[in-house]
């Protein structure tokens, strides 16, 4: 198996789909002749050509309503916003709009179309360019939500995507990017499905994007045998799967970049909590960023992103109490 | 032969169906005026009086699989491309027998055989999606046009500038027609824009435009020909700014006090009704009992649909589950 870096998996995904299926197009902002600014388009333009492979403007909602608008009409558009929050200006497009079509045409159109976006902090972009931002597009239904955590899941996952019929919206860790690891290009991952990527009896971690890294560094160093599920998919999440590992455990544990109101994580811990209240041996917790911007600084930065330092310790804490921790900003008075 | 695509068809060149056309638009909203009026109908409605002519014009010349993007204030379009009042009224009342499964509501009107996009109630959010179809219609390589339709208000709005923006640099098969109707919600457009005529606006993108009379059928439809042909032998984009006036106020709330004084009855005096009798009776032959009898047989038409979509069942629980991913998704 070829290792590849996860912007490599990304743009072999893309030219993958589109050397099967004529329908698909791909633009952005330079993403054509540039080869895009992360590299996630490298060669498509080449082998694709200008009419399948186009830079736009810096209009995000032109574009991606045009992805709608095209998508509607038999393409399966796969478009790049650069930051995730560049959508912040499109979103009506996508929720308002793509995601209501199969809904208001009594399901005769469908809007088969991917929304690559970079998401979050760790590479020192400020407060503007690091952001998660998941619940944006959480809680609309009719959107599919799904970040990969690795070479391999980033190619499986993109390419399910794009066959997907219904608008996908896809959230690459940059930091991820330049990460090396074996794909094979036949295995398939669907959507709604998520991943054991280690295996163990004491504890679930569940995990997204970078923090499964975080938690396999955290599970690597722990005395605790950790199992982590790499959830891969937001909407709809993988119910079964957490469920299956929690009932073996009786321990969750959710690690989140996202400040700490409003994340997805408290629907796992919800859903948990309901399904298996009384018969956990520790309280379902959710390790999140504090609720403040992502900052600039370094150290700071680091800081406000789980660590594997920090699961660590709230997992040992959680094992030795069985008690909900508090988080280090309480901990610490701020 | 669909009952839509008959209705379609029947306009195309006709003008005496389509002076019909626009007396079964007015009869319409005004049937649809009484009922929110009276709360037998809920939520909010935006009539079209007054706005016939561009709305017929328009439809008389696309082809039914030109998709036509259009707004919240869409009754009168989507009965001149061909909807019938059945469909349409039972939508606006909620009915599952509506073009929307009683799902969508007056802004929300769909019907793809006729080329009518679920209509958006977003201002401006129907016009990146028109260019989408027509990125679409350019890469697929076929002849297709696509159409936004958008209000004056709407050319304030970034979609507006983006959209046109993007359609004039990839050269899209797309027809923009604002139809100025001169009030922005309850703002008059001089209180929000600095300039009278809209149409100028497509200038900074080195895109095609012209102002019509949307008053004028004829001036209409060889308008909306013109940027329809560009659009479709590869010439690219069009801004077409209709001058016409709503009749109405905004929505079912506003009573539209803020007019200047006489401005109303100075464009009612170029009512596009009027003017479409007068052409019906001119290359029409129509005599005044014609017209007359007409008018009578339309309103009892609609009252009797009104009647019908009372009684038409509602959806079901089943229904509001449906169609919303592709395949049910449990959350």
């Amino acid at each position: 198996m070829p290792a590849m870096r996860v912007r490599q998996a990304i743009a072999t995904a893309i030219a993958d789909e589109m050397r099967t299926d004529p329908t698909v197009i791909v633009f952005g902002e330079d993403i054509a002749a540039a080869e895009g600014p992360f590299k996630t388009s490298e060669g498509l333009l080449e082998e694709f050509g200008p009419i399948r492979v186009r830079d736009t403007p810096i209009s995000e909602m032109a574009f991606t309503g045009a992805a709608v608008g095209a998508a509607t009409m038999g393409l399966k558009p796969v478009i790049e916003i650069m930051f995730m929050e560049f959508l912040g200006v499109a979103l009506d497009q996508l929720v308002t709009e793509g995601a209501k079509m199969r809904y208001l045409s009594s399901g005769k159109l469908s809007v088969p179309m991917v929304v690559r976006a970079s998401v979050g902090g760790g590479l020192g972009f400020g407060c503007q360019h690091s952001q998660t931002l998941e619940n944006w597009v959480a809680a609309t239904p009719g959107l599919k939500v799904l970040s990969p955590s690795d070479s391999q899941s980033a190619y499986s996952l993109l390419r399910a995507a794009i066959q997907d019929p219904d608008p996908v919206m896809f959230l690459e860790p940059r930091v991820a990017y330049a990460e090396r690891g074996e794909v094979d290009t036949n295995l398939k991952m669907e959507i709604g499905k998520a991943r054991v990527v280690k295996p163990g009896k004491d504890l679930t971690i569940v995990a997204l994007g970078q923090m499964t890294n975080v938690a396999r560094q955290a599970a690597a160093t722990s005395g605790i045998d950790i199992e982590i599920v790499d959830l891969c998919t937001i909407v709809p999440w993988d119910k079964k799967t957490v469920f299956e590992s929690v009932k073996k455990t009786g321990r969750l544990v959710v690690v989140e970049e996202q400040p700490e109101s409003g994340g997805w994580g408290s629907e796992i811990v919800a859903a948990v909590s309901a399904e298996f209240f009384g018969d956990l041996k520790a309280a379902p917790i959710r390790i999140t960023c504090p609720s403040v911007p992502v900052p600039y600084n370094g150290g700071l930065e680091a800081r406000f992103l789980p660590s594997p330092t920090e699961v660590n310790y709230q997992i040992d804490q959680l094992m030795a109490t069985g008690k909900a921790p508090q988080p280090w900003w309480i901990r610490e008075g701020f | 032969m669909s009952k839509g695509l008959e209705r379609r068809k029947a306009i195309q060149n006709d003008p005496i169906a389509q002076f019909e056309r626009a007396i079964e638009i007015r009869e319409f909203e005004n049937q649809i005026n009484a009922l929110f009026a009276s709360g037998t109908i809920r939520g909010t409605t935006h009539l079209c009086n007054g706005q016939e002519a561009l709305a017929i014009g328009l439809a008389s010349v696309l082809r039914t699989d030109d998709p036509v993007s259009a707004t919240y204030r869409s009754h009168g379009i989507a009965l001149a491309l061909g909807l019938t009042p059945e469909s349409a009224m039972s939508e606006i009342m909620g009915k599952a027998t509506g073009c929307c499964g009683g799902l969508g509501g007056s802004m929300h009107l769909c019907d793809l055989e006729l080329g009518l996009l679920p209509t958006s109630a977003i201002i401006g959010g129907g016009m990146p999606i028109a260019a989408g179809a027509a990125l679409a219609f350019q890469v697929q390589g076929n002849d297709r046009v696509a159409v936004a339709i958008f209000g004056d208000g709407a050319t304030n709005i970034g979609a507006f500038h983006e959209t046109l923006n993007l359609a004039a640099i990839w050269k899209l098969p797309v027809v923009f027609i604002c139809d100025n109707n001169v009030y922005a919600e309850y703002s008059r457009i001089n209180l929000t824009t600095p300039i009278e005529d809209l149409h100028i606006r497509a200038e900074s993108y080195a895109m095609p435009h012209f102002a019509l009379d949307g008053m004028d059928i004829d001036v209409v439809r060889e308008g909306v020909q013109s940027a329809v042909d560009r659009a479709r032998s590869g010439g690219g984009p069009t801004l077409i700014e209709a001058k016409t006036y709503r009749f109405a106020g905004h929505s079912r709330a506003d009573q539209a006090l803020y007019r200047p004084e006489g401005e109303l009855d100075s464009w009612k005096s170029r009512d596009p009704l009027l003017l479409l009798e007068e052409r019906a009776k001119k290359i029409g032959k129509m005599s005044e009992a014609d017209v007359a009898d007409m008018k009578v047989r339309k309103a009892k038409e609609i009252e009797a649909t009104v009647a019908l979509c009372q009684s038409a069942p509602e959806p079901t629980v089943k229904n509001m589950f449906e169609n919303i991913w592709s395949r049910k998704v449990s959350q």
